[in-house]
């Protein structure tokens, strides 16, 4: 299973790599996010360092939405999952390959919006290892439900339109303890912000499970 | 039961339990507005509680046992049975009524009491995400597939949703929290109510999860309606596309290039 996951998640980043579709079109929507959300929050500097975590989480959920899609435009072609599929790769390990992809990528985006941030709100973190954590564990939740919406919405004709839908509201626990962790961080107040990653941790433990063990079923039904 | 039999029979016990529903709603609403008195401190607001609990229990309780159970035992291949399939569809369409029914009865309720319509308290946003949850499994299964393909597809959906519902309520409430604590399992609950106020309470639990089941009974008839419908449309247009293949090779023989495909519909 490990085995097979490595080789996928070697694929999938090996296809970011060379078609660079992450680069030049996620992580320019994500700080596009951060400056709208500012337009509509207003100049007003107290305001926007107020809202600066949430406009990070948000900007965050919205990339994750691209990258999944995009995570599955890899294997919409003529018959590519159907290759996939009979490749003998062990379903549990195509889950955790791509999710391990993904979760890569939004590790290397929430990097570029943590400077976005900083540069753009003038906020400072001041529990690092806070902040750091909740985006590891936040990671890990978005990768694997994303994975799983996305193999949910897979060979759909209506696939763009249905998964944010499907998948934004169940993302939502991870907005609301990503936020509250990181506002926590922003004011140097550790003990508050600890409460939010109980939440973090069993959403990532829960979609990590119930990936591995329904990816196969979902993976036959598409 | 044969198709022929599911499309020309209603299920007796269906209108038993439909009949009763309305008789027991009617009572509660009799009860409810002409025969219980004001409520001490909400004064006549506290009516609304004698269907708002009801309606939140049927959307989150008996719609989440029945959608849950009916994903989980079509997707394990022993209980495997479009049955399940049908059961859990028809909760999760009528479980949106009901989450839509006690955001607005909710809302009614707050105006007066917080003064508000909207608050961003737990249980009101954790409805609201749930509705939103619903919503999107109801796109999901409008999605046109395979019977199987979809009832699988519906089922993995509904159990992601299963399981999201504890984390977005948890989330929710250490968020934010303004409402006052569950009436059913919250361990200090006594009840300070008359007894006419009680029984009508007792009443509208009862009234509305007998209008939940024949909602559900009556959504499951119409599913399989759907089904027998979508599978004799195809027959005929198969049979159609038959027969003009037929045709086609009888008429396009002399004239060399009869495709076996036919050309497009």
């Amino acid at each position: 299973m490990w085995h097979d996951a490595v080789l996928v998640a070697g694929k999938d980043l090996r296809i970011e790599a060379r078609s660079r579709v992450g680069l030049w079109q996620v992580v320019p929507f994500a700080l596009l996010v951060l400056v709208l959300l500012a337009f509509a929050i207003g100049p007003d500097q107290a305001a926007l360092r107020h809202a600066a975590p949430g406009i990070f989480w948000v900007a965050l959920l919205f990339s994750t939405v691209l990258a999944i899609q995009r995570s599955v435009a890899v294997e919409s072609g003529e018959g590519t999952r159907d290759g996939l599929r009979l490749s003998g790769i062990d379903p549990a390990g195509i889950f955790l390959g791509k999710a391990a992809a993904v979760g890569l990528q939004l590790l290397v985006l929430q990097l570029v919006l943590w400077a976005g941030v900083t540069f753009l709100f003038d906020v400072r973190v001041h529990v690092v290892w806070l902040a750091v954590s909740a985006c590891v564990l936040a990671t890990i939740g978005l990768a694997c439900a994303g994975v799983l919406y996305g193999a949910l919405s897979a060979g759909l004709r209506v696939r763009d339109t249905l998964l944010p839908l499907l998948v934004l509201p169940v993302l939502a626990p991870v907005l609301l303890a990503g936020s509250k962790a990181w506002e926590a961080a922003l004011n140097g107040n550790a003990s508050s912000g600890t409460q939010w990653l109980k939440i973090l941790v069993p959403f990532a433990v829960i979609y990590l499970v119930v990936g591995i063990v329904l990816y196969g079923p979902l993976q036959e039904a598409a | 039961m044969s198709e022929r039999a599911v499309l020309y029979s209603r299920s007796r016990w269906l209108d038993a339990v439909g009949a009763l529903g309305v008789i027991a709603m009617g009572f509660t609403v009799w009860l409810g507005l002409w025969v219980t008195p004001p409520d001490k401190f909400q004064g006549n607001l506290a009516r609304l509680l004698y269907i708002h609990p009801a309606i939140a229990t049927v959307a989150l309780y008996w719609v989440g046992i029945v959608a849950a159970g009916g994903s989980l035992l079509y997707l394990w291949p022993r209980t495997r049975s479009f049955f399940w399939d049908r059961l859990a569809a028809s909760a999760v369409e009528v479980g949106a009524v009901f989450s839509a029914l006690t955001l607005v009865t909710g809302s009614l309720w707050g105006r007066p009491v917080w003064g508000v319509w909207w608050t961003w308290d737990a249980r009101l946003t954790s409805t609201a995400l749930l509705l939103l949850l619903e919503i999107g499994y109801l796109a999901l299964r409008r999605v046109p597939a395979e019977p199987a393909v979809r009832a699988r597809r519906c089922a993995v959906a509904a159990l992601l949703i299963a399981i999201d519902i504890p984390i977005v309520h948890f989330s929710v409430d250490w968020w934010n929290t303004l409402h006052q604590g569950g009436t059913f399992l919250d361990p200090g609950f006594k009840i300070h109510a008359s007894a006419s106020m009680s029984w009508t309470f007792l009443l509208g639990f009862i009234a509305l999860s007998l209008i939940f089941v024949w909602l559900l009974g009556m959504r499951y008839q119409i599913e399989v309606l759907q089904d027998a419908v979508g599978d004799q449309e195809l027959e005929v247009s198969l049979t159609e596309r038959w027969s003009e293949d037929t045709e086609l090779v009888g008429v396009g023989a002399g004239e060399g290039e009869p495709t076996p495909g036919g050309g497009a519909p």
